[in-house]
């Protein structure tokens, strides 16, 4: 047993440390590190930067354009682009409708859209939820008629993430409505241009506009924009959910979210000294750490075991689940850091180039929005609770 | 990166595996901290000859070589059987104080019968205002004609009630709660001077107070020097600790499991009803947590001292004090009025499991030691 990287792999998180250090933009990372808006444009930037250093997509396969990193090398970048405060990437492209391209496409889809992520020439949203389908995402109803070469789609999708900048989503609809729930589900990729979409923002309880309702009527999409077989999209959904819940443990954002409390709690004072001299209120930031420092050791297990060939289980539905846990337990401690300075609603401070006077300082603004808007955390990409089902249904047999 | 065992520590699992789960049922068991001596003196015979009490040590004493991950291995499975014998306090902890403060003359002398097993050493540490401050040490020794002479009171000593020696923590200079001028003796239990109150512990062992009216001590290592000795090994007695809970925790967590799915209420395993899938899984989380810290205390229990080995360790007994305790609650809570009862071996396991949290530092003493250290970037 080995907890230390080796040496080959301590030289490669210094090969990334060199590049974030020469290449990440100061203002993005200074927007990320004191939770300002990131601007489409920012994120843009940095995955130009990424993409030209070839690590925008370090999970593909090489021959469309990843590298020939394993788990750890893909954790040690995740983590050191996090303390460094690289924006998270948006991964509804790159991250999520590239893999099931990758693995259930066709060599036409391959070449048409996965070039088009790389490059950032394609924005992609999400088209999962559905008022109606949250958790329980067999149940949703928007429908796909086939009708020649297209497939006419009407229906509603909402909480979708960022889909005021994007110009596709990748949607499930149902092609079969006769078929048992999970049966008669399609994976459909739909151009946001086409007649018919209406993207409406909802805004959340912190202020920001970060989730849409997407509107569908009448929309003509061509059926070759089926992936996988028809009524065979739960299949690439559930690929898709098991990639997606490995990497939502977020270690690496959980210890920069961890390093801006210190640094907030060093400013913030109380009973005349800073409030991170308080024993208390130390004592609460050491027990997150603790909690922080165990689910890192358990990431680092999986990520061990992945990079042997195995496929991760239930550790990362309950890793999922810790992680979230501990992401809100430091932004709840941030927003308390605060004090009564955690009322002031001042969104206009969360845009950097704000130019009139701060109300205190520029770290004090964002944490009550942050502890509202990482609710979220604990209910997406399957809630928590969703978690426990699967691991006591499939792990615990219950 | 690695976290597999090697070839040889497999094989060592297994044997500890088998040799618990061959010897530790429960009704053996009872009768195990039932005997005078509180633990199966057989079942101690049986790790010495298969070599399990000589695996931390030197080859030159007889030993392997073994570090913080061998104990872990052992010390899991002695866990899962909740198995009473004294090995983390004479092998783990009197053998690691040895090794660091003896003599070569008394490294030959103790280290070699801790190793077979023909030795069983405990360690006295702990006093009646203590309260796990390792420092916080009243019992005193004099040099009186040539001869270290200890006067005073320790406490809950885990084995002492059987141990052939008892190392002693005693103060030779400064003031109660001084780093500094405290000094570690061996003591043999049947020595003028020497009374002790044995009794029973929670969770099934034997313990003992032990009073000191002008007992004679032989000084291990330098006078007034044994602190950091003493906090260096109580780490690896803290990562041995946290592997025992592993261990305990995962049997606990299969007895509840399988209860779920066998005991039936209005009609259908309790196991189908959502919020006791919820509160299983909550269990295992915290079991994979604990299993997390164990591993990581055990691959830092025999590093070189320092500030980052003591706040990882500190952090781990957390984490596994925490964990234990609600995996412990949770069993009992889940298993409902049978596991309130002395026949229901899921309690014996809960009372360990609470137990372990009040050896070296409960989640307050290590929160507290953990916050002290913090770095603030």
């Amino acid at each position: 047993m080995e907890i230390h990287y080796s040496p080959e792999q301590l030289a490669f998180r210094d090969e990334v440390r060199e590049f974030l250090k020469q290449e990440l933009p100061a203002d993005i990372a200074a927007k990320v590190k004191l939770g300002k808006h990131l601007h489409k444009a920012d994120h843009e930037r940095w995955q130009k930067i990424l993409s030209k250093r070839g690590w925008y997509a370090p999970g593909w396969p090489v021959e469309h354009g990843g590298t020939t990193w394993g788990p750890i090398e893909k954790h040690i970048f995740d983590e050191e682009s996090a303390a460094f405060g690289a924006p998270r990437l948006v991964p509804f492209g790159v991250n999520m409708v590239a893999p099931v391209i990758i693995k259930f496409g066709t060599e036409e889809q391959k070449a048409k859209y996965l070039p088009r992520i790389l490059d950032g020439t394609d924005w992609w949203c999400q088209g999962y939820s559905e008022p109606g389908a949250g958790s329980d995402l067999a149940s949703l109803k928007t429908r796909a008629v086939r009708d020649g070469d297209y497939y006419i789609v009407n229906g509603q999708k909402t909480w979708t993430t960022l889909g005021q900048h994007a110009n596709w989503i990748f949607c499930l609809v149902r092609t079969d409505p006769e078929a048992q729930q999970q049966r008669g589900i399609s994976f459909l990729l739909i151009d946001m241009a086409t007649p018919g979409i209406t993207v409406r923002p909802i805004i959340t309880l912190d202020g920001d506009h970060e989730v849409n309702e997407v509107f569908f009527d009448d929309v003509k999409v061509p059926v070759e924009n089926l992936v996988g077989e028809e009524n065979k999209g739960w299949t690439c959904a559930k690929y898709l959910l098991t990639h997606e819940r490995t990497g939502l443990a977020g270690i690496g954002a959980s210890k920069a979210a961890l390093t801006n409390l210190k640094r907030i709690a060093s400013k913030q004072q109380k009973n005349g000294k800073p409030l991170i001299e308080d024993a208390l209120f130390r004592s609460q930031i050491a027990e997150v750490e603790m909690s922080l420092m165990a689910a890192e050791m358990s990431t680092l297990r999986i990520v061990a075991a992945a990079s042997e060939g195995g496929v991760p289980g239930s550790e990362s539905s309950i890793l999922k689940v810790q992680g979230t846990e501990i992401r809100q337990a430091i932004t709840h401690l941030m927003r308390k850091a605060l004090g009564p300075y955690a009322l002031p609603f001042l969104p206009e401070e969360l845009d950097l180039d704000f130019d009139g006077e701060m109300l205190v300082d520029d770290y004090a603004a964002s944490p009550a929005s942050q502890y509202f808007n990482m609710r979220k955390l604990s209910i997406f990409g399957g809630s928590n609770e969703i978690q426990k089902n699967i691991v006591s249904k499939m792990i615990l047999e219950l | 990166m690695d976290f597999k065992l090697t070839e040889e520590q497999q094989m060592l699992q297994e044997t500890a595996e088998r040799l618990v789960r061959d010897v530790y049922d429960f009704e053996s068991r009872k009768a195990f901290s039932e005997s005078e001596a509180g633990f199966s003196t057989a079942f101690w015979q049986q790790l010495g000859e298969l070599g399990l009490t000589a695996i931390p040590f030197s080859e030159e004493l007889g030993g392997f070589g073994g570090t913080g991950v061998e104990t872990m291995l052992i010390m899991e499975q002695l866990g899962k059987g909740i198995c009473l014998e004294p090995y983390m306090e004479s092998v783990i902890l009197a053998g690691g104080l040895i090794g660091q403060l003896g003599s070569d003359a008394q490294k030959e002398e103790l280290l070699g019968g801790i190793a077979t097993g023909e030795l069983q050493a405990a360690v006295a540490l702990d006093e009646l205002n203590s309260h796990y401050d390792l420092a916080n040490v009243t019992t005193t020794a004099s040099e009186q004609g040539g001869e270290w002479v200890l006067n005073g009171r320790k406490g809950v000593v885990i084995g002492g009630q059987t141990a052939g020696k008892i190392l002693v923590s005693a103060r030779t200079a400064g003031n109660n709660r001084d780093e500094q001028g405290i000094s570690l003796f061996v003591i043999d239990p049947s020595a003028a001077g020497v009374t002790r109150r044995v009794y029973a512990t929670v969770d099934g062992r034997k313990a003992c107070e032990l009073f000191l009216d002008n007992v004679q001590g032989e000084l291990l290592g330098e006078a007034g020097n044994a602190y950091d000795a003493i906090r260096y090994q109580s780490g690896r007695a803290i990562a041995a600790l946290c592997a025992e809970a592993v261990g305990a925790m995962r049997t606990a967590c299969d007895l509840t499991l399988e209860y779920l799915k066998t005991r039936k209420q209005f009609g259908v395993p309790i196991g189908k009803f959502q919020v006791l899938q919820h509160r299983m899984v909550d269990m295992i989380s915290e079991l994979e947590r604990a299993t997390s810290m164990a591993i990581l205390a055990a691959c830092l229990a025999d590093d070189e001292d320092s500030a980052e080995r003591s706040a990882k360790l500190a952090a781990a007994k957390f984490v596994i004090n925490r964990a234990g305790r609600y995996v412990a609650e949770q069993c009992i809570q889940l298993h409902g009025g049978i596991a309130m009862t002395w026949e229901y071996n899921g309690a014996h396991y809960a009372k360990r499991l609470v137990m372990i949290s009040h050896q070296f530092g409960d989640d307050d003493h290590h929160l507290e030691a953990y916050a002290a250290q913090l770095s603030v970037a």
